[in-house]
């Protein structure tokens, strides 16, 4: 029994910081709109986000219908294709999940979880609240302006992307470069605030190793985001002065509709070295908060402390900082120098070590637990089905010769769809229920959720398993249509065609999600402090919803660790983090 | 235990549906045999684990479901066992990395009797230019393109006077002849995809990249760019005939490019 090992706590450091003092809004629109509590804040960030998820869950439904029936729909041409291929993906990676993880689960549960009365900076949390707000108008206007948005691909590969014969090549593709770098302005505010205060404000006795795996996993993904979104940055900038100045920094000799073009000298693949290195750390910015919280709701539902709670800290910091030596592995195929694939296969294939000791923690963590089914454990059952399937199509792209047939087809939609949209969504949707009684002080309604879970869990999987397969016979991605090819056989259309109709089901799914959230928040049963008897600080707090300040008059004391579930010889089966261990006995 | 028996049924309904769907690669034509084994080795692999592990995560679903009388278990950790499965893993992974890097080894060292062909992806259509009885290709460059020589080759370079240009979007191959193909763009980038050949590889304008395979079925097979390159990028497509040695020496000896 290795119980006292996680619960010395014979001292109790002092508080590193003084009680901060608060800003407290005098107007309504200091309080509602530049707001400068994180949990106001991060509603803003998760409304905004799931807003504009929704414009590419939209768009997600048009690609989809123009490849399950070509040629049907006359307002999807092979342009207005590309600009809803490009748009989906680039919303749904960076403004929704990336700034619905950190930004929404981050704002919310980093104060609380670490028992801390706001961020550090609430001023400044609340600037970069709105410059993520811009950042998405600007997005959302490319919609609109002439030439419509890009349709480049969201990984923006130049010379494509700034050359006519280009969707959106433009005002379109300016507009998307703007609003990268403004996005990432208003996430490095964000992300400084994140890590200080995780650094600085834990209360007394949340030592790094006694915080909530949740916490860790968007701890690490900031910083990751911080080093990463840099190199994302310089391009959009080196872009545009291509674009506006003239510059050659992507943009070699070339010839363009006849013409011999005004560049010369740059490299394409440059922009493809700094697009990964942000584009790989990326992945891991969605995942690793995705691998923390779903560490808690399965821990939580199950009634059991996480099985190996400190290989589960360290494989989150070892992912991350592998996840800066693996970006070329998106390159194999590329033209880069073919010998960079020995290196890149290996160190993409070592990750999978850490990975794989992540998933086997969660399934031990089951093990001997006292499995809840509530709806927040299903979900993170159906992340494990989705992130074992897509984390083992990984090892296929991570492989550099098992990827050449397969790299550039539907296959790797399939494969990236698994792991880093459905999965990480699965934990999205677990979290806001696990979460929802707190955040609203009311439940949501277990019917229309129950309804939810099954359609998007079942649903997904007929989306995205038989997808796989049309990239295996060789359908390649980003196309239009791929007619009149002599190796497909005729029943390649009806795998589309039953792929389609499963994402527009999936799609109407979500819609009874969000009025499930909206109208639950104003009728639903009114909720207790801790309705999941979990012991995190969070649930321990005066009032529910959190009021200004998040706790009382005095912040909680932190004596043990996040995972006190069901500890021998106690009556109760969880501990919250604050009750001293003399109290624990009973 | 319906959450349970959902989960069973879809993992192995995905296991049923690998082995009995139509819906797998299309037959190869190329030497890359061996890039075929890598992928069935890694669906092995990965197959097993996928399956046990769900099928564990679907045991504890029923085994430990809550009644009122459970209590979990309280066990923070395991190093033995963590470290045994993480032995268990890196071997497994070693297992379908190390025939990766041995087979990458041979895609990266073209042959040495194999044949140099330039392909040149444009906006969006192929063509292709052959050496000519100099066995060089001639130095190009954007710069001396022109109406005339659409190519931009070099008109001071000996060697390349004498090239072989195909504007049409067919190209013929010799069968068990490897061929190194030398990918040129002039514009964006494309990419050179034969999926009976398994192998492909990306144009990147400014600089020449290559790729090579011994076709070994006579046939004929569509050539796709799978590199997004505008709006005609999916109607991109061109088409390899590989031809036996006999039809090829009359094709080469009755065309006028080709010699």
């Amino acid at each position: 029994m290795e119980y006292a090992a996680h619960d010395e706590t014979s001292f109790v450091r002092p508080a590193e910081v003084g009680e901060m003092e608060l800003y407290h809004a005098k107007t309504w629109l200091g309080k509602y709109v530049f707001s400068q509590d994180a949990k106001t804040i991060a509603i803003q960030y998760a409304g905004t986000a799931i807003a504009i998820g929704m414009v590419a869950l939209v768009l997600s439904w048009f690609m989809r219908l123009q490849l399950a029936w070509p040629n049907t729909f006359a307002f999807i041409d092979p342009a207005y294709y590309l600009q809803a291929v490009t748009m989906h993906g680039m919303i749904m990676v960076v403004y929704l999940l990336t700034a619905l993880f950190l930004g929404g689960f981050g704002n919310y549960l980093i104060p609380l979880m670490v028992g801390a009365r706001d961020m550090v900076f609430p001023w400044l949390n609340m600037i970069s609240f709105w410059v993520y707000f811009t950042a998405v108008v600007l997005l959302a206007a490319s919609f609109f302006v002439g030439g419509g948005s890009t349709g480049a691909g969201w990984t923006l590969y130049p010379p494509q992307a700034i050359l006519p014969g280009t969707p959106g090549s433009e005002a379109g593709i300016l507009l998307m470069l703007a609003s990268l770098a403004v996005f990432i302005i208003g996430f490095t505010m964000g992300g400084l605030n994140y890590v200080v205060t995780i650094l600085q404000a834990r209360t007394r006795g949340m030592t790094l190793m006694r915080m909530p795996l949740t916490v860790w996993g968007i701890f690490v993904a900031t910083i990751l985001a911080l080093f990463a979104f840099p190199a994302l940055f310089v391009s959009a900038i080196m872009m545009s002065l291509d674009v506006l100045l003239g510059t050659s920094f992507f943009m070699p000799a070339i010839m363009t509709m006849g013409n011999e073009g005004s560049h010369v000298g740059g490299n394409p693949l440059l922009f493809q070295h700094l697009f990964w290195f942000f584009g790989h750390p990326e992945v891991y910015i969605v995942a690793l908060p995705a691998f923390g919280i779903v560490s808690d709701l399965i821990s939580i539902h199950a009634r059991k402390n996480i099985f190996g709670y400190r290989m589960m800290v360290w494989a989150i910091v070892i992912i991350g900082a592998l996840s800066f030596v693996v970006w070329a592995h998106h390159m194999y195929v590329s033209g880069m120098n073919p010998y960079f694939g020995f290196f890149f296969a290996t160190t993409t294939l070592i990750i999978a070590v850490p990975t794989a000791l992540k998933v086997y923690n969660w399934v031990l963590t089951l093990w001997r637990g006292n499995i809840h089914l509530t709806i927040p454990m299903l979900f993170s059952i159906a992340f494990l089905l989705f992130f074992i399937n897509g984390g083992m199509t990984g090892l296929f792209l991570g492989n550099a010769t098992v990827s050449m047939p397969l790299s550039d087809t539907l296959f790797v939609v399939a494969h990236f769809h698994m792991v880093m949209a459905v999965a990480p969504v699965m934990v999205v949707c677990g979290a806001i229920y696990h979460w929802y009684p707190k955040i609203t002080g009311r439940w949501y309604h277990e019917g229309m959720a129950r309804f939810h879970f099954w359609v998007t869990f079942v649903g997904s999987y007929l989306v995205f398993l038989p997808m796989h397969y049309l990239g295996i016979m060789g359908v390649p991605r980003r196309y239009f249509e791929i007619t009149g090819t002599t190796f497909l056989p005729d029943s390649a259309q009806s795998v589309n065609a039953s792929i389609t109709i499963a994402a527009l089901v999936v799609g109407f799914a979500q819609i009874v999600f969000l009025y499930n959230l909206i109208t639950s928040a104003f009728n639903g049963k009114k909720a207790p402090g801790n309705p999941w008897n979990a012991t995190t600080l969070e649930w321990q707090t005066e009032t529910t919803p959190p009021g200004h300040g998040n706790f009382g008059k005095e912040l909680p004391c932190v004596y043990r660790w996040a995972y006190d579930y069901s500890v021998p010889g106690v009556e109760d089966d969880f501990i919250p983090q604050n009750v001293p261990p003399r109290n624990a006995q009973a | 235990m319906f959450a349970a028996i959902v989960l069973l049924v879809l993992v192995l309904g995905t296991v049923v549906f690998h082995l009995l769907s139509p819906w797998y690669f299309t037959p190869i034509a190329s030497n890359w045999s061996s890039m075929d084994s890598t992928v069935t080795l890694t669906f092995i692999v990965t197959g097993l684990a996928f399956v046990l592990v769900n099928i564990f995560i679907a045991y504890c679903l029923i085994k430990f479901r809550n009644k009122p009388e459970r209590r979990a278990e309280y066990e923070p950790e395991s190093i033995k066992m963590e470290s045994w499965l993480t032995i268990l893993t890196t071997v497994g992974i070693a297992a379908m990395l190390a025939p990766g890097l041995l087979i990458w080894k041979d895609v990266v060292t073209p042959p040495d009797d194999s044949m140099n062909l330039e392909v040149l992806a444009r906006q969006w259509n192929w063509s292709y230019r052959l050496p000519g009885e100099d066995g060089k290709l001639g130095a190009v460059a954007v710069s001396h393109t022109t109406a005339d020589n659409p190519l931009g080759i070099d008109p001071s370079d000996p060697f390349g006077q004498d090239d072989i240009i195909v504007y049409d979007p067919v190209l013929h191959l010799k069968v068990d002849q490897p061929v190194t193909f030398l990918l040129r763009s002039t514009d964006v980038l494309h990419n050179f995809t034969v999926p009976q050949f398994r192998v492909k590889m990306d144009f990147v304008p400014g600089q020449v990249s290559y790729i090579w395979a011994e076709p070994q079925k006579e046939g004929s097979y569509d050539l796709l760019c799978e590199e997004l390159c505008g709006v005609g990028h999916y109607a991109m497509r061109g088409r390899v005939i590989v031809d036996s040695e006999e039809a090829y020496a009359s094709l080469a000896s009755r065309s006028t490019h080709l010699r």
